[in-house]
């Protein structure tokens, strides 16, 4: 497939630019050539690329880089951090009416971009926040649209307002709104017709609903397939309309969705739901964060920049290494780097975020490393006396059964640690330069 | 002729900002560069990429370009575009063959996933064929989702052709198995099955199609069949992977392009005919009946390429 090998051909790029202190332009262009592509083949408009990746080289040139990650990584971290940026942080969610007014919501897209599944969805939503909704079928256009609609929202447990397929679209709306005001229904959502941006008739019905009716929401629904045009269309009707927010549906497939990136780029409107499957169940409050690191398509290697980021305690890193360059490391550095792994959320959680790494992987490594192994590890240490913890050589047969005794394992276990422990004191003896190179790199304790 | 001229003619115009856009930019691209080097085949890319035809392809053509610009000895930028329109065309050219299920007895099996225009496209379909004196019935195989039924009825009885179709959450084999019977004892010259619409990495929608599939084979085994994948115009590099999932469990005769009245400049279907072979046979430009044609290759390019 197309996108599988991103991580990889990323991972090609940066093998040859390790060790290096600082990005060099070299180092930005090459792996922003990579990006530029993977963001492509996302269907993110060339032109917002474009953009992007000049602002990222401006950006990425000459920094640092960051403790624990290559110069790759690093590129990466800055190409995230503008993408999130450019995409939101905040989870954003559609305008509830405030004072007893009612809350209007039109919904406005292509043919076939999921409306009326979506509205129907949206309503099921908003009555699980315990709004009385009321669903109205707008299109009159499409064969059995209303039908549609009438069994979805069934479905929902919501009532469908129709006047059939005769009556003007306008005329439905504001005859909706008088039933929804006498019958005590605080959210309306009107269904409207698919149609194309560049259709002035459609897109004038569109105006007068909203020039009869005060809509509160305009909210486009947009399939997260849309190629290069998704940028024309959400324009035009941001244009036109006026909208307030975005939904984006189909993104349970294995598409990209660079459409997303897109369209916020071009219109700066929050993407409000994202749609993830054909069950009406499946509409969920979007993440603009999570998306784009699946645009980006480089998986859970941004968690785990952000994780060693924020979680490790630099000081104590850059104290560790130099003892580990010393050779002096003793039980309470070792027990210092483990608890520094767990708040990484464990081995096997770290190992899973980089990629790479396939399941059959994970099983064998899982074997070799668990994290139960580990737990048994810090009760030996914490078995141990102040004392043995920072001169391991007091270790005798006598003290050894007495610290199995306390982290309840078995002798052969404690010995077996303990000779691995001096091993790999050994190995750090004859390989300083491997751990961080002086920059406070983070020694994993196996 | 009158009723293709017109029909092209829609095309254009539904095209119209879309080749304003694409033809500016490969103006500007041909008429704006003097000689060809980097920088020119640099905008040439983007242009390409801009047009949906996607990374790869776009660097497929570039480097046949260039070599032809070797051996060539061309030296204008106009005389690349010659040759890009001469190699499109030639690649999107269709068999004899292609356009034989309609004079034969057979099922035409329509897949692809949700909201592509696949009910629209039968529709189009069985009236184009009933105008053409077959006799022809539509099976709505598409039970999950609401009223898809519902819907393929209605194009049914515009069409003014036969209809067969199940309760919502039948089983889709159990409708096809029903239509093939009645299509063989009303004599029916073109059976067109509808499908649910279904995202193509969902394993068990894909195994229900092959399921499909075996009914047809074992209860029509004489009919000839034909199976177009229904893809959207305006889908950007996805498309590609919706062809390529779907071929893996069926045998993809052909491409029927939808939604060409936008501003999307379909050369998503350069994409695929490049890299899976597939040929597009049809093109959808709007919401009427009449709105769906044979694909025509030259008409196309040249759509996409010329200025009127």
């Amino acid at each position: 497939m197309a996108f599988d090998s991103l991580s990889e051909k990323l991972q090609g790029v940066f093998k040859n630019l390790r060790s290096k202190g600082r990005l060099s332009e070299a180092d930005v262009k090459a792996a922003l050539k990579e990006v530029k592509m993977a963001l492509l083949e996302a269907d993110v408009n060339f032109k917002v690329v474009k953009q992007f990746t000049n602002a990222v080289t401006e950006r990425a040139i000459g920094s640092d880089v960051m403790n624990g990650l290559n110069p790759g990584q690093m590129v990466i971290k800055i190409v995230n951090e503008e993408l999130v940026s450019l995409m939101g942080s905040e989870v954003t969610d559609i305008t509830f009416g405030t004072g007893g007014a009612i809350t209007t919501i039109m919904m406005v897209g292509l043919q076939g971009a999921g409306k009326t599944t979506t509205t129907a969805k949206l309503a099921g939503k908003v009555k699980q926040k315990g709004k009385k909704p009321l669903l109205v079928a707008c299109d009159i256009y499409r064969p059995a649209a209303i039908e549609q609609l009438q069994v979805n929202g069934k479905k929902q447990d919501v009532e469908v307002f129709s006047l059939g397929d005769k009556e003007k679209p306008v005329k439905i709306a504001k005859e909706a709104m008088d039933y929804a005001k006498k019958n005590g229904f605080d959210v309306v959502i009107f269904d409207t017709a698919g149609r194309l941006h560049i259709d002035e008739d459609m897109m004038n019905e569109l105006e007068s609903i909203k020039s009869n009716i005060d809509i509160l929401n305009t909210i486009l629904v947009v399939d997260a397939m849309t190629g290069q045009d998704a940028v024309n269309v959400s324009s035009t009707f941001d244009e036109k309309i006026g909208i307030d927010g975005v939904i984006i549906t189909k993104l349970d497939g294995d598409t990209r969705g660079g459409a997303a990136l897109s369209i916020k780029a071009v219109t700066g409107k929050p993407i409000l739901y994202a749609g993830m499957g054909e069950k009406l169940s499946d509409l969920e409050q979007f993440h603009p964060d999570r998306m784009a690191s699946r645009i980006l398509g480089m998986g859970d290697v941004l968690s785990l920049i952000e994780k060693a980021e924020a979680e490790i305690d630099k000081d104590a890193a850059l104290k560790l290494s130099k003892k580990v360059k010393k050779a002096s490391f003793d039980f309470n550095d070792y027990l210092l780097s483990m608890e520094q792994m767990k708040k990484l959320g464990g081995l096997s959680s770290i190992l899973g975020m980089m990629p790479g790494m396939n399941s059959s992987q994970m099983a064998q490594l899982e074997g070799a490393v668990d994290d139960k192994k580990l737990s048994h590890i810090e009760a030996i240490i914490l078995s141990m006396t102040p004392a043995e913890r920072e001169n391991p050589k007091l270790l005798n047969p006598s003290r050894k059964h007495r610290i199995a005794a306390g982290a309840g394992l078995d002798i052969a276990e404690v010995n077996r640690f303990v000779k691995q422990f001096e091993q790999s004191k050994k190995m750090m003896k004859r390989m300083p330069n491997m751990m961080g190179k002086g920059k406070g790199g983070f020694p994993f304790p196996f | 002729m009158a009723e293709k001229i017109t029909f092209w003619q829609r095309l254009i115009k539904g095209l119209t900002k879309t080749r304003d856009n694409f033809i500016k930019s490969m103006d500007y691209v041909f008429n704006g560069f003097t000689n060809i080097d980097d920088d020119f085949y640099e905008e040439l890319e983007e242009v390409l990429i801009m047009g949906d035809i996607g990374v790869r392809t776009t660097e497929n053509i570039i480097d046949d370009l260039k070599d032809a610009v070797k051996k060539e000895h061309i030296k204008e930028p106009q005389e690349c575009k010659d040759f890009l329109i001469n190699e499109i065309k030639q690649q999107m050219a269709l068999d004899e063959t292609s356009y034989d299920f309609e004079n034969k007895t057979s099922v035409v099996l329509v897949i692809g996933v949700n909201g592509v225009g696949k009910t629209t496209t039968i529709g189009k379909l069985a009236g184009k064929l009933k105008a053409n004196g077959k006799k022809v019935m539509v099976a709505g195989a598409d039970t999950f989702r609401a009223a898809a039924s519902d819907q393929l009825k209605e194009w049914a009885e515009r069409a003014g052709v036969d209809f067969v179709g199940g309760p919502e959450g039948s089983d889709p084999a159990a409708v096809v198995y029903d239509a093939v019977h009645a299509a063989k004892a009303r004599g029916v010259d073109v059976l067109l099955v509808d499908t649910a619409g279904r995202l193509h990495n969902k394993k068990n929608l894909m195994n229900e199609l092959s399921k499909i599939g075996n009914t047809i084979s074992k209860e029509f085994p004489e009919a000839y069949r034909e199976t177009l994948i229904v893809l959207d115009g305006t889908t950007g590099q996805n498309a590609l992977v919706q062809a390529k999932e779907f071929s893996e469990v069926t045998d993809i005769s052909g491409i029927v392009l939808t939604k060409l009245d936008g501003t999307a400049k379909g050369g998503i279907a350069i994409a695929i005919q490049s890299e899976l072979k597939l040929p597009v046979k049809y093109i959808g430009v709007g919401e009427s009946i009449d709105d769906l044609e044979k694909f025509n290759p030259e008409e196309f390019v040249n759509a996409l390429f010329y200025s009127e």
